[in-house]
């Protein structure tokens, strides 16, 4: 058996060392991915379906570890999606916030470098969203917006396929140790 | 406290980002007014790239279906190509076979409407010689033709036959340096037509007490007896003064619009002068009354009129009838109407009954009837009108 199959569970902090990425990656990265939400669907409805801004806050926040980091970068990706979108703003940024904060806590848990545990967390934290968000939409905006529950799990495992294959690209956008 | 802080610092940073972002949402759900600097902001950062890349986008997709997409254009191009050249042909085809039309009915209209017993000619050659002014047409003695007739087209006179064959005759132009013919003004001055070999004429014997202006009308005489009188020749270029004769250049008007069909005057009769110069607009005939036959229904053979030449040309024509064939209006190639059917009864369709003369369109003299017969008074009329030989008006 593999290590990556192995251990998915770190034994100490040391394991789980905290990624560097440069700055312009942090600031390119997650503009580009706003942008791929807004414009590629233009051209290619079927991909309408992608959610670019969640991989990418869920890549940055497993991938620093570090909680604050990972809510920061959430609130702020969210907000800008928030402001390209027609929604009140903090929507998305509550929303992803809370994503960017668990997602970095169970960074610092569990070997976020194996492939299978990446799909798995990708297409759980496309579920929170989605439902925190129908939660939010509800309680707050008084939406009643519907909650396919069949529908979100296939769009979740499809966003986790793109997932695996995004962070395989954005690993190879951080600084060596 | 300091430590219970550190302990709680990342949910206390999470608390405080939520709450600040539910701040957001109230203000932006309950007053419908958002902290619209944040969108600005946002737009603002993403508007570069989005920019750069329709750019590319744009230019991609422009060298993608200009260039990588185009492989069959080259096809595209030689059959469009073949098609343009094909609609060419046709074009100049039916454009050619309109100007006949046209010219043919100008003809047809003016002799209808001349007293003179005039035959339809068409010019199919040019006579030898680098310096003579001479033309071929195809009608000859059997036509009816004799040496010295007038040939006129409805714009003026054009030249005379000088040769008569069985089957054509040579027509000098009134450019031969040989031509020669009576002309005269609208105010009665006299001269000699001359050729120069030129596109212009010069009038001789135009005394210099004679009053003749540039751009003045010149007509047929009828002294020289070939040309009868009230045809028109031309107009004046120039005029120089001179003793004891005026040199007066002239700028034929026969031939302007080329000289592919002419008529050849039979018959001549003396015409006034017209007081308005010739047009080359076509004539407006009103159409027929209500049961009368139409004027374009063409002459019946059995009951010809006109000619010898017009006779056989309404046997032509009877024949192309009864065959289904429509001279002039016939693709290159198709079958042409079987000619040694000529001449037989069933060639020929029964004699049409007599019908009352058209008096909008009457039909050209019968032969044998005294050219001095004046015509109706409505046609000589709608001569006038119309200011010309033709009827026609400039």
């Amino acid at each position: 058996m593999t290590y990556s199959g192995d251990r998915l569970l770190l034994s100490s902090q040391r394991e789980g060392q905290e990624s560097r990425f440069r700055g312009w990656v942090l600031v390119v990265v997650p503009l580009a991915a706003l942008l791929f939400q807004v414009y590629v669907p233009l051209f290619f409805q079927f991909l309408s379906f992608l959610e670019m801004p969640l991989l990418v806050v869920l890549y940055f926040a497993i991938m620093r570890r570090t909680q604050i980091s990972g809510l920061m970068i959430g609130a702020l990706v969210g907000l800008a999606q928030d402001s390209l979108s027609k929604n009140p703003l903090g929507m998305f940024g509550i929303d992803k916030t809370l994503v960017g904060y668990f997602a970095a806590s169970v960074g610092m848990k569990i070997d976020v470098e194996n492939g299978l545990v990446r799909l798995l967390l990708c297409f759980l934290f496309y579920g929170f969203h989605q439902f925190f968000y129908w939660v939010m939409a509800r309680a707050l905006l008084s939406q009643q917006l519907a909650l396919d529950l069949p529908r979100t799990a296939i769009l979740g495992l499809l966003n986790a396929i793109v997932g695996i294959a995004l962070f395989a690209f954005l690993d190879k956008l951080r600084e060596r140790a | 406290m300091e430590s219970l802080l550190n302990r709680y610092r990342n949910i206390t940073v999470l608390l405080l980002v939520i709450m600040a972002q539910l701040v957001l949402l109230a203000i932006s759900a309950k007053n419908d007014q958002d902290v619209r600097m944040i969108r600005v902001w946002t737009v603002t950062a993403v508007t570069p790239l989005a920019r750069i890349i329709e750019g590319v986008r744009g230019g991609g997709s422009g060298f993608l279906h200009n260039y990588v997409l185009l492989h069959d254009t080259s096809e595209d191009n030689k059959r469009l190509q073949s098609e343009v050249d094909k609609l060419r042909l046709e074009n100049t085809f039916l454009k050619n076979e309109l100007n006949t039309a046209e010219r043919a009915k100008a003809l047809q209209v003016f002799q209808a409407h001349s007293p003179s017993k005039m035959l339809a000619a068409t010019i199919f050659g040019i006579g030898a010689g680098s310096n003579a002014k001479v033309v071929l047409a195809d009608r000859g003695t059997v036509n009816g033709v004799q040496r010295g007739m007038a040939v006129v087209t409805p714009d003026g006179i054009v030249g005379k036959v000088v040769a008569a064959y069985p089957m054509a005759s040579q027509v000098q132009l009134i450019t031969d340096p040989e031509f020669a013919a009576g002309v005269m003004t609208k105010g009665g001055a006299r001269g000699t037509l001359k050729g120069q070999g030129t596109p212009l004429c010069r009038i001789d014997y135009v005394p210099f007490e004679d009053k003749v202006d540039g751009g003045e009308w010149i007509y047929t005489s009828g002294d020289d007896r070939i040309f009868p009188r009230g045809f028109a020749v031309g107009q004046v270029k120039s005029v120089r003064p001179g003793q004891p004769f005026k040199e007066v250049l002239v700028e034929p008007s026969g031939m302007q619009r080329g000289l592919e069909d002419v008529l050849i005057i039979v018959e001549g009769v003396h015409q006034d002068i017209p007081d308005a110069p010739p047009g080359i607009q076509p004539v407006y005939i009103a159409p027929a009354p209500p049961g009368a036959p139409s004027p374009a229904q063409p002459v019946q053979p059995g009951n010809p009129v006109g000619t010898e030449a017009d006779r056989l040309e309404s046997a032509y024509k009877a024949l192309g009838q009864a065959q289904g064939h429509d001279f002039g209006d016939n693709r290159p190639g198709e079958k042409a109407p079987d000619y040694t059917k000529l001449g037989q009864p069933s060639a020929v369709p029964a004699q049409a009954p007599k019908k009352e003369p058209d008096v909008a369109n009457p039909a050209p003299p019968t032969p044998g009837a005294s050219p001095k017969n004046p015509p109706p008074d409505t046609v000589r009329r709608s001569n006038q009108a119309g200011g010309g030989p033709g009827g026609q008006d400039r």
